[in-house]
């Protein structure tokens, strides 16, 4: 079996491997890749059609804001259907269940956790900071909603890591973070909606300067931006969680890792 | 044969790297034994995808793909009072370039694949736990004779 599947790998890397002369060279700005009117129009036009510098973040939230929604909606399905999966036969009531195995006195001791506790009160409350930061600093500088929500979902797990799960979920309980999570995607339908409402196609963002008279199309475009990526970061950081807390505790919730 | 040969891995070597590691990925998903250690495979796959297009996106003497949007503001407003009267032609001279900036478009493809790996290693861990309370292994070989044992009893 080991051979069979060898060979099978030997054969499909050795088929990519002799087409690598096609290949462009390593750095070559004028690659199929590189040179495409697609990539050129995103690295030429972003500043003038949103005012954003940074352009992962324009073509991620605004020219395929398409992708992008539906991708937090993939995030979402796959926190539910992990909820799902591991709940199913799983409706033994509660006084029926075997006890959790108790860990050992020394691991729930107090006093043990001073320097994690210590640690966790000052590290936890910057993480949350730093990743609003990251969230609202997507446009000028490496960041955005996916990146800033997995920070937020992380210092929620880092708290369930070090207090125990039990403490971090009555934090953010369950009935809590699954409504985070569809606030998020709802936040970033609205967007498209509110698109729809004022008379242009889902999730074109430049008619929304009609509701802010101040700013023009490519500032609605911006701002539009911003409200989305908080969508997404909402349903990540509750999905993050929702993920490590039910993987944790093999989705009963309690008792933990 | 030796010279072009080092030149091709030289000049591609990016493209080697991601295909070796999508080798060992392929490898680990077809001949382990284990579930998780077919996820870990899954895993090293998709990191060679992403490794994949994101070096293709990159571009020589280019830097990441955020506009330098002050210091540009600031140049034309000085190169501006040099030449009064040709704001189009000044617009021209400082347009973007397309070789000074890394190609964004491989990186967005690849931060929402990154997210989607997230997702299915999730969904994927959920199911090898459900796997292991119901068979209590996560041994491909042994699951596999519990399913036959079972079928042979009904």
């Amino acid at each position: 079996m080991k051979w069979v599947g060898l060979i099978a790998v030997l054969f499909t890397g050795g088929l990519l491997l002799s087409a690598m002369d096609d290949f462009p060279n390593w750095g070559d700005a004028h690659s199929p890749a590189n040179a495409s009117p697609v990539s050129q129009y995103f690295i030429e036009k972003t500043i003038e059609d949103s005012g954003v510098p940074n352009m992962v973040t324009a073509v991620l939230a605004d020219y395929r804001s398409y992708d992008t929604m539906f991708e937090t909606v993939v995030v979402l399905i796959a926190g539910i259907a992990i909820m799902a999966i591991l709940r199913v036969g799983n409706q033994i009531p509660r006084g029926a269940r075997p006890a959790p195995v108790s860990a050992p006195a020394s691991v729930n001791d107090d006093h043990q956790d001073i320097i994690i506790g210590t640690t966790c009160r000052l590290l936890i409350p910057v993480l949350q900071l730093f990743a609003f930061y990251v969230i609202a600093h997507g446009h000028h500088s490496p960041g955005g909603g996916f990146q800033g929500g997995v920070v937020l979902g992380t210092s929620f797990i880092l708290a369930a890591i070090a207090k125990g799960l039990d403490p971090a979920l009555e934090r953010l309980p369950e009935t809590r973070y699954v409504k985070i999570a569809f606030v998020g995607v709802v936040i970033y339908s609205a967007f498209g909606v509110a698109c729809l409402l004022l008379g242009e196609n889902f999730l074109d963002y430049g008619v929304l300067s009609v509701l802010l008279p101040t700013i023009d199309a490519a500032e609605a475009r911006s701002h539009s931006m911003l409200g989305v990526e908080v969508g997404v970061a909402f349903t990540v950081s509750a999905i993050m969680f929702a993920i490590y807390a039910n993987l944790a505790s093999k989705g009963e919730l309690e008792g933990g890792l | 044969m030796g010279e072009t040969f080092k030149a091709n891995v030289i000049d591609h070597f990016n493209f080697w790297v991601a295909v070796v590691l999508m080798m060992i990925g392929l490898y680990a998903m077809i001949t382990k034994n284990n579930l998780i250690k077919k996820l870990i495979g899954m895993s090293i796959f998709q990191t060679a995808i992403i490794l994949f297009y994101v070096s293709a996106g990159v571009k020589d003497g280019a830097t990441i793909p955020i506009l330098e949007h002050h210091a540009a503001e600031t140049e034309q407003v000085e190169a501006g009072e040099h030449v009064e009267g040709h704001p189009v032609a000044n617009h021209e001279a400082h347009a973007i370039n397309p070789d000074d900036y890394s190609n964004p478009l491989p990186h967005v493809l690849m931060l929402t694949a990154i997210v989607v790996g997230v997702a299915t290693l999730g969904v994927a861990l959920a199911v090898t736990q459900v796997i292991y309370k119901n068979y209590g292994t996560l041994e491909e070989d042994e699951i596999l004779a519990k399913i036959k044992a079972a079928e042979n009893d009904g």
